[in-house]
């Protein structure tokens, strides 16, 4: 009812072009494909694994103790009057009690540990150079834009295996939120301000990223593919884009910035240096708001500063 | 309690005639109010965080010291006074000094109460010929929800005076009245408070 | 040719473009929903029955008739909610590497309304009826403190009921989801009529909520009968009471938040806009500084109904009453300490996510008190599997799972991974279908015989029992595999092969679910037709613990001809044992209560009209709306009336009438609760 010609239109041959554009499939149960994401699902399954000590007790409990104590079970004990023991009492606070302890302290390390925030690789003298990497969340597309290759892509993300890769977030429209289940978990978008994300792909591979904050109605085609490749494939992708690509200028940016599900990825050879920054700094009107938001780039949290 | 139940009370003493079934007691009426109160305070709360966390957000436009005159403020504070007027209300009715006294000091009020509205609705529009409005940035849109949502109560308050003006006219104090001048004089002190509250956060300390 | 060209401004945005005539699955609903409410109006109509219906019930000030109307509203919506349910779930299943059989558009309205009817005209009328209805019995009060702003209350949320049913048919409805995130409910993304809908559907419902949580509140403190200490009380009272309490405290950070966005979208201010210097992340805060609370607002309900019930059906005391309390209290407060969980993926620092992870984690502490005390009162009792005990078997060991996966929600690094995920998804409605809903269908199962005075049938009631439970585990279960593997939520399309077996299964499972909602109409329908044979007018069916047993059932007007003294914990199981249950006739006071009152639907109807108008911007209509409820809340302080007077021989009457049932009865043992013998007086010799 909302849509407009465009809209329809867009949607309509993405749905056609749909399989094309999306040719990369999650198996269930799909093995972590970096650190980051790794480390996250250990901790789950360990909080999971920790958990089911209170809860398979209830799952086993529950049905025996009703079944034991049916009513026309007359050789079990009644006690109409039995409300309290202290001994239970003590228990039943204090184990789920010594859980949470031993689980806030894990929760507390590990917040810290996995910040999205929080460089990887940084104390290893060995490794390479973090990849810059700008992220612009659209309506219904992501654009990818490596500031010191000078390159740009649309719906696809080339990385190369092994490098810490650091994504510098915004969303020239709604609040979005970027999610590479086999690489890292998802942070959020949001327009005039700058999250980051860091990540890592130890294995190539070609794995699917997503939106997963609803945003419209091509909210479900918001998908691109991060295609994890060695250092010498990166290097020869980036010459081949610059060599090329399309131009991404601002006339270009207004096209792809409109509402609509792109046919198929794309790229860009060329891309105006301080695109991402004017992104960000036109939703701030005052010359002094546009200045912090572009000196926060490298370091603030710019969403809490906000 | 009519007078009608009273007799029946006498009529049938000691016996389970519970006044609270058909009317509320007094006392949960002045408690329920208290706890509307309580639920009104969370809102002025949340109003005054929301001012708090966008204040800043001038987004070009004026700040609160292009905007914001301490004098017609400090005049507003003059409502304070009327929460003594109703005061002096509240003790010309616990102490029965007659009801001149009662109506003269709510008209009082009342007549205060109209003043700062209209104190108030001049501020605000010369704020807007400064080109002060509410789709100008975040910070007016706060300022704009926050004092005018005040503004609302209080001139709510005055339709309630003039209501209660009336029916203490027509059925001068009886429970009914006493408790809904009660519930009125909490309303109104309240107000005096949040308006503590915005002359502080909003007007002191966005000039000095 | 468009009515808006005839009608000018007089319509506002209103026009015959409205109605949902691009998709044929929205125009069959707003068809069901027009010839649903014909015929309703149509059977009232043919029956003659407008006048006994506005005279007895919507004009009714009786806690009782209000509860009951409560849970019919909530009722009807849940049924609305569950088959957009399982449209969504059919198009998931359909809509792999395909588009589907509704559109995109249309599902993220499904979405919407499934949320906003489930929380706020599903889940609050439902424990706000059931609380209504029992509370005031539980501790021997006539009514709740103010039987009129109960009114009021109820038609203000059955007005915000009223206007997203309209939607159905002057679409569209709002596709921001429940929780109605801005900036994509701006107007700059959703210049559409929906998510007005929305604002003032919650909005009216909310101020409803505030209302009813002062009146319990009150109520619980001011009307409880002589000896009924607080530490006296039945349990469930105590989680209305901080039910009541989060209300009245949470509530208004949603007004705050629906008020603002619609200033914002109505005067262009700029509070959650991109532009402007407004931020959406005021919005993420407010909406959850009310979003949480709500959950428990839902939730401790349910928990003092199981209690009731574990108790009830093991013959034997609560376990743990002081514990079951305090842990009632603690979740209660730290609710209020956990919203930021809701959007740790927003970018602030680990710290901050840390402290509320933990805070998070701690609520799990009072929760598993709960479960191990309702465990703990079966043991060593005499427990019977009547259906109401069913639903809180079932609660036991599904929620535990949902904890479960809250605890893994609640650490920051792995909710990054499944946040806006189905796992997300799966997780709460495993918390809020047995947490909320087993618990308000086994309070409707277990108080269906005292509001009406005859017991629902056993074996639909199993069925429907059957259903909901595997259905349940059905729908569920496959969500959390899927959000794994990182299927994002509120998808209309999927593109993943791999999922369409976990699709299918899931849609089985609420296929299952739409049939154990069918299953209870058809358990309501055959108790009523068979209700002779169930009949319990004595009025304590289930061998009961708590007052509200000790009337009859339904219970008269005035619920207690004496208001009773009472003595201790499980006060009325208390009086049976000792002889002292149900005592002799005598003498009777005449009994004042309030009139009825036209006030409540009046101010309902003038918020829906002010609601209608705001939506599609007809300015005369939300401004005579506004104003005419000032002038009826004004005129209506005017009004003095002395209340309605039940004479001491109308009482003699009706107590005489009890006796001569109770006289009738044969005590029966707990073998025979559930089959026809069961006339509601409790063999209590054994």
């Amino acid at each position: 009812m909302q849509h407009t010609a465009t809209e329809g239109h867009a949607k309509r041959s993405a749905s056609r072009v749909g399989l094309a554009a999306m040719p990369v499939r999650a198996a269930i149960f799909a093995v972590a494909a970096g650190p980051v994401a790794a480390a996250e699902r250990q901790l789950l399954v360990q909080a999971a694994v920790l958990m089911l000590f209170v809860v398979v007790p209830v799952i086993v409990l529950t049905p025996w103790v009703a079944w034991r104590f049916r009513r026309r079970n007359r050789r079990s004990a009644y006690r109409p009057g039995w409300d309290f023991s202290r001994t239970l009492e003590v228990l039943i606070w204090g184990v789920p009690a010594l859980l949470v302890a031993f689980l806030a302290v894990r929760v507390w390390t590990q917040s810290r540990a996995l910040d999205p925030y929080r460089a990887i690789d940084a104390g290893q003298a060995s490794a390479a150079a973090p990849l810059d990497v700008q992220v612009v969340g659209l309506d219904w597309k992501w654009l990818f834009i490596y500031p010191d290759q000078h390159i740009a892509t649309l719906n696809t993300l080339v990385l190369p295996v092994g490098r810490a890769v650091h994504l510098h977030l915004t969303s020239d429209t709604v609040m979005e939120s970027l999610l590479v289940p086999r690489l890292a978990g998802q942070i959020y978008a949001m327009p005039g301000m700058i999250t980051q994300l860091w990540l890592r792909a130890d294995r190539p591979g070609d794995f699917v990223g997503e939106n997963t904050q609803y945003n419209g109605s091509g909210f479900a085609h918001q998908k691109f593919v991060v295609h994890a490749v060695d250092a010498g494939d990166f290097s020869r992708w980036v010459g081949k884009v610059r060599a090329d690509g399309d131009v991404l200028d601002a006339r270009r940016y207004r096209e792809l910035a409109r509402r609509g599900v792109p046919a198929a990825p794309e790229r860009f050879g060329q891309v105006d240096a301080d695109l991402f920054g004017r992104i960000v700094a036109k939703y701030h009107a005052s010359a002094q708001l546009r200045a912090s938001t572009m000196a926060s780039r490298a370091t603030g949290r710019t969403n809490d500063a906000h | 309690m009519s007078a009608g139940s009273a007799s029946e009370r006498r009529r049938h003493p000691g016996l389970n005639l519970h006044e609270s079934d058909a009317h509320p007691s007094d006392g949960e009426v002045v408690f329920g109010f208290w706890v509307f109160m309580m639920s009104d305070a969370v809102l002025f709360a949340l109003l005054f965080a929301v001012y708090a966390s966008l204040g800043a957000n001038t987004a070009g436009g004026p700040g609160p010291r292009d905007v914001f005159e301490l004098d017609p403020a400090a005049m507003e504070t003059l409502l304070l006074l009327s929460s003594f007027t109703f005061g002096i209300a509240s003790l010309a009715m616990k102490y029965r000094r007659g009801m001149a006294l009662l109506q003269g000091m709510l008209a009082t009020t009342l007549l205060l109460g109209l003043g700062f509205l209209g104190l108030e609705v001049h501020d605000f529009v010369g704020m807007e010929d400064t080109g002060a409005l509410p789709q100008v940035s975040a910070f007016l849109s706060a300022f704009y929800v926050l004092v005018p949502t005040h503004f609302l109560h209080v001139s709510l308050g005055c339709v309630w005076i003039v209501v209660m003006m009336v029916q203490l006219r027509m059925s001068g104090l009886d429970r009914i009245t006493r408790t809904r001048l009660l519930r009125l004089g909490l309303f109104w002190h309240f107000l005096d408070i949040v308006w503590v509250m915005i002359f502080s956060f909003v007007f002191l300390r966005g000039l000095l | 040719m468009r009515i808006e060209a005839l009608a000018g401004p007089w319509l506002g945005r209103l026009s015959l473009s409205a109605l949902p005539t691009d998709s044929p699955v929205a125009m069959g609903a707003a068809l069901v929903a027009v010839f649903g409410a014909l015929g309703v109006a149509g059977y009232i109509t043919g029956k003659g029955k407008w006048r006994y219906l506005w005279r007895e019930w919507f004009t009714s000030v009786d806690h009782k008739r209000i509860g009951i109307m409560y849970v019919v509203l909530a009722l009807v919506m849940l049924a609305r909610a569950v088959i957009e349910a399982l449209v969504m779930r059919l198009q998931q299943a359909d809509a792999v590497n395909r588009s589907g059989f509704i559109s995109a558009e249309h599902f993220g309205q499904l979405f919407s309304t499934h949320g906003s009817i489930m929380i706020f005209f599903m889940a609050m009328p439902f424990l706000t009826g059931v609380i209504n209805y029992v509370m005031p019995l539980q501790i021997g009060a006539r009514d709740v403190s103010f039987p009129v702003l109960n009114s009021i209350s109820l038609m203000l949320t059955a007005a915000g009921a009223a206007l997203v049913m309209i939607s159905l048919v002057l679409a569209p409805f709002s596709t921001g989801g429940w929780s109605g995130y801005a900036p994509f409910t701006e107007l700059r993304f959703s210049p559409g009529v929906g998510v007005d809908y929305w604002i003032w559907a919650v909005t009216l419902s909310s101020i409803g909520s505030t209302l009813t949580g002062i009146n319990f509140a009150v109520t619980i403190y001011k009307k409880r009968a002589p000896g009924m200490h607080l530490f006296r009380m039945p349990l469930f009272c105590w989680t209305a009471l901080c039910t009541s309490i989060l209300m009245i405290f949470a509530m208004p950070a949603l007004t705050v938040a629906t008020a603002l966005l619609a200033l914002d979208r109505y005067l262009g201010m700029h509070f959650f806009t991109s532009g402007g210097g407004g931020n959406m992340m005021v919005y993420a805060n407010l909406f959850w500084l009310f979003g949480h609370p709500e959950v428990y607002i839902v939730v401790l309900p349910s928990f003092g109904v199981f209690s009731e019930l574990f108790s009830t059906f093991s013959a034997k005391k609560l376990y743990g009453y002081t514990s079951l309390v305090l842990a009632t209290m603690t979740i209660a407060v730290l609710s209020f300490t956990v919203w930021l969980h809701h959007f740790f993926t927003m970018g602030q620092s680990a710290h901050i996510n840390a402290a509320f992870g933990i805070a998070t984690m701690l609520i799990g502490i009072p929760t598993g008190v709960k479960v191990y005390d309702w465990i703990l009162t079966m043991f060593r009792g005499r427990v019977r599997f009547t259906t109401p005990l069913l639903w809180g078997l079932a609660f036991l060991v599904t929620f535990v799972i949902g904890g479960l996966s809250g605890i893994l929600l609640a650490i920051p690094p792995v909710d990054f991974l499944v946040h806006n995920t189905t796992f997300l998804v799966a997780h709460f409605h495993n918390m809020l279908i047995p947490g909320t809903l087993f618990g308000m269908i086994a309070a409707y199962q277990f108080w269906f015989p005292k509001a009406f005075g005859f017991r629902l049938e056993e074996r639909w009631g199993r069925v429907a029992f059957g259903c909901w439970v595997i259905g349940f585990y059905l729908a569920f279960m496959p969500l959390y595999v899927l959000g794994l593997e990182g299927m994002p939520r509120r998808s209309a399309e999927v593109f993943d092969e791999a999922f369409r077996p976990w699709l299918l299964v899931a849609a089985g499972g609420a296929v299952l679910i739409v049939l154990g909602m069918a299953a209870l109409a058809l358990q309501l329908a055959m108790s009523i037709r068979h209700r002779d044979r169930n009949r319990v007018r004595a009025g304590d069916p289930w061998d009961g613990r708590s007052l509200e047993w000790s009337t009859s059932s339904p219970p008269p007007e005035y619920n207690f001809a004496k208001l009773p003294e009472v003595q201790g914990r499980d006060a009325f199981w208390t009086m049976k044992r000792s002889g002292r249950a149900y005592p002799p006739l005598e003498r009777y006071a005449p009994i004042m209560l309030p009139e009825n009152s036209a006030i409540g639907p009046l101010l309902g109807a003038l918020g829906l009209a002010t609601a209608f108008g705001l939506v599609w911007r007809i300015g005369w209509m939300a401004g005579l709306g506004t104003a005419g409820a000032l002038v009826a809340v004004i005129g209506w302080s005017f009004v003095r009336r002395p209340g309605r007077t039940v004479d001491e021989r109308q009482v003699e009457r009706t107590e005489t009438r009890w006796h001569a049932v109770l006289v009738a009865a044969v005590p029966v043992s707990r073998e025979h609760e559930c089959d026809p013998r069961n006339r509601g007086l409790a063999d209590v010799a054994a």
